[in-house]
């Protein structure tokens, strides 16, 4: 018999016996008992984002969102986004609206986690800035008026 | 002949080696490996990724902190930093934090932390906050429990060895604070300076009952009693009906001021002191109180200005049962009782006499009946004392040796703790009949069961907190880990489960279940609502500006820099603040700041707060900053540089990050 054999089988005897001590229903039985942390977080009242399916832009701008979108970028996206083409932690915004849709921004705005799962190109941009974008707890109403901003940043009127 | 050899000296060392375990473990009370039984680990194991099922709050003792385990896991959650300085996470080496640890003596940076109360609303816990009591340099913190941090602390005036504290009454109308070590006070409420062999005729003891606003919790001295100078030990709050009542242990009612190991032991019986709350509010809002002029620090941290401030008072009103006639009664209790504590019911409060040979359990309706016919044998200095038998609903016969605490399961059945002999023992509180007992490993002080001093406990475990540790874990040279204990109650037998070693010295613990504390659980601080005086709302905001040798950076950081990151116009003489904003809005990104050479600790800044380091460079050149917390790929990268030039140099001020340096002026 080889060596080889030899350990599979110790380990296959081991894995029984170990499986022996702690039954499996149990183990569940103690899982059922407290609540996950997916659970836990379902019931936080703060906002995490919810999937988007579809956003509806229009011209002109709108003005006051254009401002208000200024505001809620200085505070929590210029500290990584330039409004150039620049890379500075991530990419710049300058031409973001033609490149992406409005629907894959405002998911990576509100619901970062979930396209750095799911999303492709969410995946390739965080293989080439490395740093995994920040949830930076912003609403759906606070990125609709950031995506109105870029807009505007892009050149629309 | 060789076989032979071998097998004697294998017999020889097994008998020997026996023969020194029995000398090693010979004393011990039974042997720990057999007390744990088979389905042990299944009970105790909570998966990767799950939750335990309770948060147990634990007392520090000498560390000045509090812990959070995880229960039924044993698991170290947290450590909270309330008495002591916590270079951690800069609590009191912070500017925001310092005012936290100033007390009438000045800046005192440790305590000694014995008791947690989690705040109840009708008798049930709540889930808003733990308080503590520090020992030492009395005081109460209260600690929030959706931050877990220490908003408040409160410096006790006229006491000394706040001890029976910071227990609470039912509806956390109030905390109650105890001098166990009375001290000479004087008309005045001063400390006089006399021969401390003048105990008996200038040393008195107070209880002070601390106010706490439903709404936002913060603390204020409501009224003190002024009593005769013994030891007030522990404390419990009545509830249903002795809801108005409070009940103190007293010990060396010797009145002795040395060795009192021998001359505090004198007396057969010692007292448990009965407090009507109720009736001293009304008198104390009546003005039947005196006001006494004192000094005390009242610290407050509030989490929108990410600040705290430190107030001195300056007046109490204090009250004195020899005029006001119904507020205190003591009760003989057998012998220098420790533990003092109240059943789910209200009814039966239990004495656990140190030196007795019995538990006494006293009845409420009985005191009632024995106050309204006065149904005295004598008074204390000039204090009623109630007649033993009157008040007795009964004793616990040779229940152990050596009873400090009891919990209670809501079940009918008191858990009470025995130092000495070294064991839990479980009785029924009506037949007053011990009906099971189990050791611990090794002579156990407090003990806790989930909700065991509220009208609704939820049982399920008991928790040992031990005072010896001796060969539980693997040797750490002379200082040893504090050992605890779980055991499973849920049975008519207690059942061990579980050894989880502990930080600092627990003393008093409690357990509440998670579910009503992980809903309200703050995971970072709005960066809107941030409204710190040095705060920076992004990096256009961050600046550094001079007010004379004083300079001010406010500074942001966020994965994975600073803004400013180079700082330049720094000279000898100067007093430099980094006052740092994190940026991030995220649960679990704090970003650390540390500064090469600073006499100081490093700060930990939670996502939207703004913390500050003060610096005073001791010599010229370059130095380093950078970010202490492992926050992203980039963490090696987020450093920076200050440069710091010699008095009356003449590099200007300036700051950037990245391309633009900027010069400032001299002004905000």
């Amino acid at each position: 018999m080889s060596m080889f054999s030899k350990t599979t089988i110790l380990l296959t005897i081991l894995a029984l016996y170990m499986g022996a001590c702690t039954s499996k229903k149990e183990a569940e039985d103690a899982a059922k008992q407290s609540p996950t942390p997916s659970e836990i977080a379902a019931n936080q009242p703060e906002v995490h984002g919810m999937e988007v399916k579809s956003i509806e832009l229009s011209t002109p701008l709108n003005k006051e969102w254009v401002t208000v979108g200024k505001a809620a970028y200085d505070l929590k996206c210029l500290a990584c986004h330039k409004l150039t083409d620049e890379k500075l932690v991530g990419p710049g915004w300058a031409g973001v609206t033609k490149r992406r849709e409005p629907v894959w921004i405002m998911n990576m705005i509100t619901n970062v986690e979930m396209m750095l799962e799911k999303d492709p190109e969410a995946q390739k941009l965080l293989e080439q800035c490395l740093v995994r974008m920040p949830n930076q707890n912003l609403t759906q109403e606070d990125a609709r008026k950031i995506i109105e901003f870029m807009r505007s940043n892009d050149g629309v009127k | 002949m060789k076989y032979a050899r071998f097998l004697f000296y294998t017999l020889t060392s097994i008998s020997l080696l026996s023969m020194i375990m029995t000398l090693v473990f010979g004393c011990k009370p039974h042997n720990p490996v057999s007390a744990v039984e088979g389905d042990a680990a299944q009970k105790v194991y909570v998966a990767p990724g799950k939750y335990d099922e309770f948060y147990n709050i634990v007392s520090g003792g000498f560390n000045g902190q509090v812990s959070v385990y995880g229960i039924p896991s044993g698991r170290l959650l947290r450590i909270i930093p309330v008495f002591s300085q916590f270079p951690e996470n800069g609590w009191g080496f912070s500017e925001e934090t310092k005012p936290m640890l100033n007390t009438s003596h000045g800046f005192v940076p440790w305590d000694d932390a014995h008791h947690i109360a989690l705040s109840t609303t009708n008798g049930e816990h709540d889930g808003r906050w733990a308080f503590v009591n520090g020992n030492n340099t009395p005081r109460i913190a209260r600690i929030n429990l959706s931050t877990f941090r220490t908003e408040e602390i409160i410096e006790i005036p006229n006491s000394s060895g706040n001890h029976s504290s910071p227990f609470l009454t039912e509806n956390t109308e109030y905390a109650v604070a105890g001098t166990r070590f009375s001290y000479p006070m004087d008309d005045d409420n001063s400390n006089p300076d006399v021969s401390i062999s003048t105990y008996k005729q200038n040393f008195k003891g107070t209880v002070s009952f601390i106010g706490i606003n439903p709404e936002t919790g913060h603390m204020g001295v409501s009224f003190q009693v002024m009593l005769p100078g013994v030891n007030f030990d522990l404390s419990r709050g009545g509830r249903g009906p002795s809801h108005d009542w409070f009940f103190f242990s007293c010990y060396n009612t010797e009145q002795a001021n040395t060795l009192l190991e021998v001359n505090a032991s004198q007396k057969d019986k010692d007292f448990i002191m009965a407090v009507n709350w109720k009736k001293c509010e009304e008198y104390a809002k009546a003005g039947m109180g005196k006001k006494s002029k004192v000094r005390y620090a009242h610290n407050v941290y509030d989490d929108k200005v990410h600040s705290a401030t430190s107030t001195i008072e300056t007046e109490t009103i204090v009250l004195d049962p020899k005029e006001l006639k119904d507020i205190v009664y003591f009760m003989p209790c057998p012998k220098s009782p420790h533990g003092c504590d109240v059943d789910p019911s209200g009814e039966y409060i239990c004495g656990s006499g140190k030196l007795a040979a019995v538990i006494p359990v006293f009845s409420f309706s009985k005191i009632q009946k024995a106050i309204a016919e006065k149904n005295y044998e004598g008074d204390f200095d000039g204090i009623p004392v109630l007649k033993y038998d009157a008040v007795l609903h009964g004793e616990v016969k040779k229940p152990g040796l050596g009873p400090l605490h009891t919990e209670f399961d809501g079940k009918g059945f008191a858990y009470t703790s025995f130092f000495v002999s070294s064991e839990i023992v479980k009785w029924n509180i009506e037949k007053l009949e011990v009906v099971d007992r189990v050791p611990t490993y090794y002579s156990i002080g407090h003990l806790c069961i989930p909700g065991g001093p509220t009208r609704k406990p939820w049982g399920k475990y008991v928790i040992a907190y031990n005072k010896i540790t001796k060969d539980r874990y693997l040797p750490t040279g002379p200082e040893l880990t504090q050992s605890a204990q779980l055991y499973d109650i849920s049975g008519d037998k207690m059942k061990l489960l579980l050894d989880f070693p502990t930080t600092g010295e627990p003393h008093y613990a409690e357990a509440i279940p998670a579910n009503l504390i992980t809903p309200k659980s703050v995971k970072f601080f709005k960066i809107e609502d941030n409204q710190h005086p040095y705060v920076s709302k992004g990096e256009k905001e961050a600046k550094v500006f001079r007010e004379g040798n004083k300079v001010h950076v406010n500074m942001t950081s966020i994965r994975s820099h600073f803004v400013p990151d180079n700082i330049e116009g720094i000279k000898m003489g100067d007093e430099v603040y980094f006052h740092v904003t994190n940026l991030e809005q995220d649960w679990d990104v704090p970003h650390g700041f540390a500064v090469k050479g600073a006499n100081n600790a490093e700060i930990l800044i939670m996502p939207g707060e703004t913390c500050t380091l003060k610096w005073v460079p001791d010599r010229v050149g370059v130095f380093p900053i950078y970010c202490t917390d492992f926050c992203s790929a980039l963490h090696q990268e987020m450093q920076g540089y200050v440069r710091v030039s010699p008095r009356g140099s003449g590099v200007p001020l300036s700051f950037g990050t990245g391309n633009k340096v900027e010069p400032t002026g001299t002004t905000k």
